[in-house]
């Protein structure tokens, strides 16, 4: 071949990789979420009760102990899963029950949901356990919300501020 | 698994002849891919050290700093931008044709696991390298790479607080976050590039630079793009919001999608299955495992040729150990020797002239010795009746010798061209063993043994040890480099090689062996 049909013929295959490189770094578009929804995210960070609660030593027991551990109660360190409800619209949405994170169950449990709704106004009701009773809620909240179109709603659960919140 | 290796195979050598006519077998990138990653490499990083220096790492201010060096600086900052993504984006391309190459090749079997093992971290590197990259823009599509990839590094259990929570609204992300983030983007790529190095340690010779002319035209082409059609960003992440559509960068995310269709969980088992299969490929059936070459060291000199040669770093030099007066002696690191004979051919004394019953040399392979070579070429020389008589010497790679051979054409098969001593063509032509030989073997730039072609090339030309000598008449000789499907335009040259031939005087063939003839003949 020729010098200039050399030359000619390696501009082609620059271009064609210029234009494969230039397209596929930003095209096509993926859809992640329809335009015509939005997503109410449910996640937050709390640990439950300890199991059994604090039960006093003996004072035998407490004699058995090193001294500088010595203490008058003994409490669990393993804690109670949490039990999450969320209506939408008066309907039961989710129910989940949250264990404890960590090894031995001591840490908080930790709930990240996602829930796609249509864009308009919704009542949302939430509960939240974290005690060892064996029905009923230790936490109740129902917001109404206004949702648009691919808003991101966040409920969150803080104990220290009473219960859920939106965020 | 041939059933894949064999079609891809023919993909490349066909792709790649079509590359030879426009860029010339030195220039053509099909053979430079290695090389080139490098190259993208390099550029990636140079881009990325400006980058980095007008990036800023408030939450608030990292997607204002990037839209001030795209557009308040397009010339520079801007370019720089287009460059770093450009060339990270080829940096992928490339790394997964060059996969493809070096499986196709069956480049990683047994022996040669090393570099394909140590290729398999580079993929995730490279793909980490990446995506923390789009991540640290702050754009919807970053927002939305935060989002799913922080979801999914949840689902393993490793993690105590879920990072994902950083994300949840416009108020729970800090500045922490992106100094940690750039932190990343710095590393993995240092770690990259650590394991690259690693990747090429038991290679001797590596290619790491592309040629000139190729580094030339693919920087224009680079810079013309990015001129052309500068990096931007999309428009700015915003946490109370879900991202909608998002322009992917598919040679990073191209998996993305999946996180939608199937479940976290699943998607780490067939990352994880993908990953272990990839790194298992060298060791799964048909296992053929040559022999590894051995040192007889009753003829070696000491003279380092192969180790200069070996395309494995297999053979090294160590202090004497026999009592002969050389300082040093050669030794095979047997799990390193892939077998390929080269070594063999650049051996001083691998000679077939002397006269002794079994042929012996300093480094010789087990399944293709040189006391073997001597005798299926005369076996083939055997087979040649009609004058011109053309005795080819090809690679087990290359075209099938037994589908070239006829009346006037007979074949030898070596496992690599390079396992071909010169002193062999001086040898078939001095004793009338053909009229002609022509050398065959894997297509030009791409010998399946790395070195094997160049080093024939230049032993040939007399330009490297072992030199062809000068007394051979050069007219007599022919080469052409084919790859396995090219049999019929092979047939092609070495008939108009054979009538070549008939124009010189005809050689007179061998008499029934006439010892006195036959003259010692030694280096
Ligand atoms: C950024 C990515 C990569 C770069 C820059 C790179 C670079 C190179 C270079 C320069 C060579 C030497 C070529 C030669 O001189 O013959 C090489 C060889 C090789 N690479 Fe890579 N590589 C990359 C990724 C990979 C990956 C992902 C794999 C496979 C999983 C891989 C498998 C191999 C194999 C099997 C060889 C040949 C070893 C042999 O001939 O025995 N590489 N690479
Ligand atoms: S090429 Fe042959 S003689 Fe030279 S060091 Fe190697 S084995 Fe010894
Ligand atoms: S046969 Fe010789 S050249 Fe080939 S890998 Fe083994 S030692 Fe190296």
């Amino acid at each position: 071949m020729t010098g200039v049909f050399r030359y000619a013929g390696q501009a082609l295959a620059y271009l064609g990789f210029a234009l494969l490189l230039g397209y596929f770094a930003s095209a096509p578009a993926y859809t992640y979420r329809p335009a015509d929804r939005a997503e109410v995210k449910l996640s937050f960070s709390h640990g439950g009760e300890r199991k059994g609660g604090c039960r006093p030593l003996t004072p035998a027991e407490i004699a058995k102990l090193p001294p500088n551990m010595r203490r008058s109660q003994a409490c669990p360190r393993e804690r109670v899963p949490l039990v999450i409800e969320m209506d939408v619209g008066g309907q039961l949405a989710h129910r989940e029950v949250l264990p404890p994170s960590g090894l031995s169950g001591d840490g908080p449990s930790r709930a990240y949901r996602r829930f796609q709704l249509p864009p308009g106004e919704h009542r949302l009701a939430l509960r939240l356990r974290d005690s060892e009773r064996r029905d009923g809620f230790d936490y109740e909240s129902s917001f109404t919300v206004a949702l648009r179109p691919r808003q991101n709603l966040v409920i969150d659960f803080r104990a220290e501020a009473g219960g859920f919140v939106i965020r | 698994m041939q059933s894949i290796k064999r079609p891809l195979r023919l993909a490349f050598a066909v792709t790649e002849r079509v590359f030879d006519r426009a860029f010339g077998p030195a220039w053509n990138p099909l053979h430079n891919l290695g090389a080139l990653g490098f190259f993208y490499y390099w550029i990636v990083a140079v881009s990325g050290i400006y980058l980095y220096i007008g990036f800023d790492t408030g939450v608030e201010r990292v997607y204002a700093s990037i839209e001030r060096l795209t557009h308040a600086q397009w010339y520079l900052g801007g370019v720089m931008r287009s460059l770093h993504r450009y060339a990270s984006d080829a940096l992928v391309a490339m790394a997964l044709l060059h996969l493809l190459r070096e499986f196709s090749f069956d480049r990683m079997r047994g022996v040669r696991w090393f570099s394909w093992l140590t290729g398999v971290p580079i993929l995730w590197l490279v793909y980490a390298s990446g995506v923390s990259g789009y991540w640290l823009v702050w754009d919807e599509l970053a927002q939305y790479i935060a989002l799913t990839t922080s979801e999914w590094l949840d689902a393993l259990p490793f993690f105590g607080e879920p990072i994902a929570r950083n994300f949840l609204a416009p108020n729970s992300l800090d500045d922490r976050f992106f100094t940690l983030l750039i932190f990343m983007h710095i590393a993995i790529p240092l770690i990259l590039l650590f394991i690259l190095w690693v990747h090429l340690q038991r290679l001797s010779k590596p290619r790491i630079n592309p040629p000139r002319g190729l580094a030339i035209g693919t920087l224009a082409m680079m810079l013309a793009l990015s001129l052309v059609h500068p990096a931007v960003s999309q428009p700015p992440a915003d946490l109370a919001k879900v991202p909608g559509d998002v322009g992917l960068d598919w040679f990073y995310l191209a998996a993305y999608p999946l996180f939608d269709h199937l479940s976290y969980a699943w998607v780490w088992g067939l990352a994880g299955v993908l990953t272990v299969g990839l790194a298992a490929l060298p060791w799964l059936p048909p296992l053929r495992r040559p022999r590894a070459a051995v040192v007889d060291l009753e003829h070696c000199n000491g003279c380092g040729r192969c180790v200069q040669d070996c395309p494995y770093a297999a053979v090294a030099m160590v202090p004497r150990s026999d009592g002969q007066p050389f300082a040093q002696q050669a030794v095979v690191d047997a799990a390193l020797c892939v077998g390929c004979g080269i070594c063999m051919a650049a051996c001083p004394p691998s000679m077939p002239f002397r006269r002794i019953a079994e042929l012996a040399t300093g480094i010789d392979v087990p399944d293709a010795s040189l006391n073997d070579l001597r005798e299926r070429t005369h076996a083939a020389a055997e087979r040649l009746s009609v004058s011109p008589r053309v005795l080819v010497f090809g690679c087990d790679c290359s075209v099938d010798m037994a589908a070239l051979a006829n009346e006037s054409v007979a074949g030898v098969s070596l496992p690599c061209i390079g396992a071909l001593p010169p002193s062999f063509v001086d040898y078939v032509l001095s004793r009338g063993l053909a009229d002609g030989v022509f050398l065959t073997g894997g297509s030009e730039g791409a010998c399946v043994n790395r070195l094997g072609i160049q080093w024939t090339e230049l032993r040939m030309d007399g330009e490297r040890d072992p030199r062809l000598r000068d007394r051979v008449p050069r007219e007599r000789m022919a080469r052409r480099w084919a790859a396995r499907h090219e049999a019929t335009s092979l047939a092609g040259e070495i008939a108009a090689f054979r009538a070549q031939l008939a124009t010189l005087p005809a050689i007179r063939p061998p008499a029934p062996a006439q010892p006195a003839d036959i003259r010692e003949t030694v280096a």
